[in-house]
């Protein structure tokens, strides 16, 4: 059987794929893949059934050993030291070794084949906020990849755009609770440059900036959020939900970030600037 | 009704109350429109996601029409109980009765699943008996698996060991959310419950 180990994960590798999503009644969070569409990438390109589990890494770091010969690519954030958009052999023995990204956060790592340890709830997703699914990837873990295939794609090379490097916009509307607000909380919101705090995950970006103007008091009753949602806490400043977001949020939703936007936000890293843009 | 923007793939649809929101879903889910992917009942909303229009979803959400009594309709499960738990004389004092009374009135109530929440399999209960209880002024860092709880209107039990701020009044050994089951949730949005007393364990 296929595989390959695990020798170092870096900052955080999980396991991911589409997630659990048409369960959250039952209190389970979607999770999967932070960024969709690096994610799907990686899978075509290795001729990977849609759904395939594949690996994503967060800030690099990590190294595998191709316990087999396989046959992998590599998509979002670029890592140096490594192809990237493109199918790629790994003879058995040989090592991968992912460097720093040079813009964005997230890679993915995709193998022919997909990663073949058991679902969950009908995913193989790591959710870090329920604890649903395998465990983050550790030293010296070897992965199992498994047989379902299609044929190779013909590609070379995907020509895809890194993810942004220097300010970040993304384009928002209004939410179910912006009348929470004041006029002068919302313009602040559209109009001020955030700061991507280090105190992000996969559950939620959270944003430095001034603070909203409130435009009442009081407790929301908790009610159901999907990924972008963006809350805002007493802190006053927005976080913005993820993949593994909680199904329901007891902040007021002052605004959605636009589902085409939902991987940029995947991709921006602690410190960079993001804007957010009414559309 | 009222529908709310939940950015370009949801609606959130905001009711008058608890009973409601329960109607309203047990509708909604018994003649699911198409492309729906989700409906996440809450204590004053229902959020609906699809993957289709979501010009085509706000239609067919303003033609459902809540169902009535949809709390005593759901299909039933009975949850053995031990009432031991370490907040029981605290919540007998707050409701101004004995810790027997408590367990006659948490046994006597017919509950029902309003909504899930919290953490995987955790279900919201209510009842027709007015609970009113406090959560405990510091949470606790750890509740164990299994441990039968109350908070406001709501009782609840733990799937899992976690943080939690409800008050504790006993413990069952029915495992209320376990991935590897089918299903893995016990309580879903419109199961009626009842606790049965289940002596000392």
């Amino acid at each position: 059987m296929s595989s390959l180990t695990v020798l170092e994960p870096g900052p955080l590798a999980t396991i991911q794929d589409r997630g659990r999503s048409g369960q959250a009644a039952l209190g389970v969070p979607a999770s999967g893949a932070c960024d969709r569409s690096a994610y799907a990438l990686a899978n075509r390109l290795v001729g990977n059934p849609d759904g395939a589990a594949a690996i994503e890494v967060t800030y690099g770091g990590l190294v595998v050993h191709a316990d087999t010969d396989l046959v992998i690519a590599i998509t979002g954030a670029p890592c140096t030291g490594v192809p990237l958009n493109a199918p790629t052999t790994l003879r058995a023995g040989q090592v991968l070794r992912l460097g720093a990204p040079s813009s964005g956060l997230r890679t993915y790592v995709a193998v022919r084949g997909g990663i073949d340890v058991p679902a969950v709830l009908g995913s193989r997703s790591t959710d870090l906020l329920s604890g649903l699914g395998p465990a983050p990837l550790v030293a010296n873990q070897t992965l199992p990849v498994g047989s379902s295939v299609e044929p190779m794609p013909g590609v070379d090379l995907a020509p895809v755009a890194h993810p942004a490097d220097g300010t970040v916009v993304l384009r928002v509307t209004p939410g179910p609770r912006r009348d929470w607000f004041t006029d002068a909380g919302w313009a602040s919101l559209v109009s001020q440059l955030y700061q991507v705090s280090s105190n992000s995950n996969r559950v939620g970006v959270r944003l430095d900036g001034e603070p909203l103007e409130r435009a009442c008091t009081g407790e929301l009753a908790s009610e159901g959020m999907t990924s972008g949602a963006i809350q805002i806490p007493p802190s006053g400043t927005p976080v913005i939900f993820l993949a593994d977001h909680p199904v329901t949020g007891g902040y007021p939703v002052i605004a959605y970030i636009a589902s085409a936007d939902l991987d940029a936000c995947a991709q921006v890293r602690p410190g960079q600037p993001v804007r957010l843009l009414s559309s | 009704m009222r529908l709310l923007p939940s950015g370009d793939r949801a609606l959130l649809v905001e009711l008058d109350d608890l009973d409601e929101v329960l109607g309203y879903y047990t509708a909604l889910t018994a003649d699911p429109p198409a492309d729906v992917v989700d409906v996440v009942p809450a204590a004053r909303t229902v959020l609906v996601t699809t993957s289709g229009s979501l010009d085509v979803l706000s239609r067919a959400l303003r033609a459902v029409t809540p169902i009535a009594g949809a709390q005593t309709s759901g299909d039933l499960i009975e949850i053995p109980v031990v009432y031991d738990g370490e907040d029981l004389p605290d919540v007998a004092q707050l409701l101004g009765c004995t810790a027997a009374e408590v367990v006659a009135r948490h046994t006597g109530d017919e509950w029902t699943v309003a909504f899930c929440g919290f953490a995987p399999g955790f279900g919201y209960l209510t009842s027709a008996g007015s609970w009113d209880i406090p959560r405990r002024e510091s949470p606790r860092t750890k509740v164990p698996t299994g441990a039968v709880a109350l908070a406001g209107e709501f009782s609840g039990v733990y799937p899992r060991e976690s943080p939690g701020g409800w008050q504790l009044i006993g413990r069952t050994s029915v495992r209320i959310f376990d991935s590897s089951r089918e299903p893995a949730a016990l309580f879903h949005p419109g199961r009626r419950v009842r606790f049965v007393d289940a002596g000392r364990g």
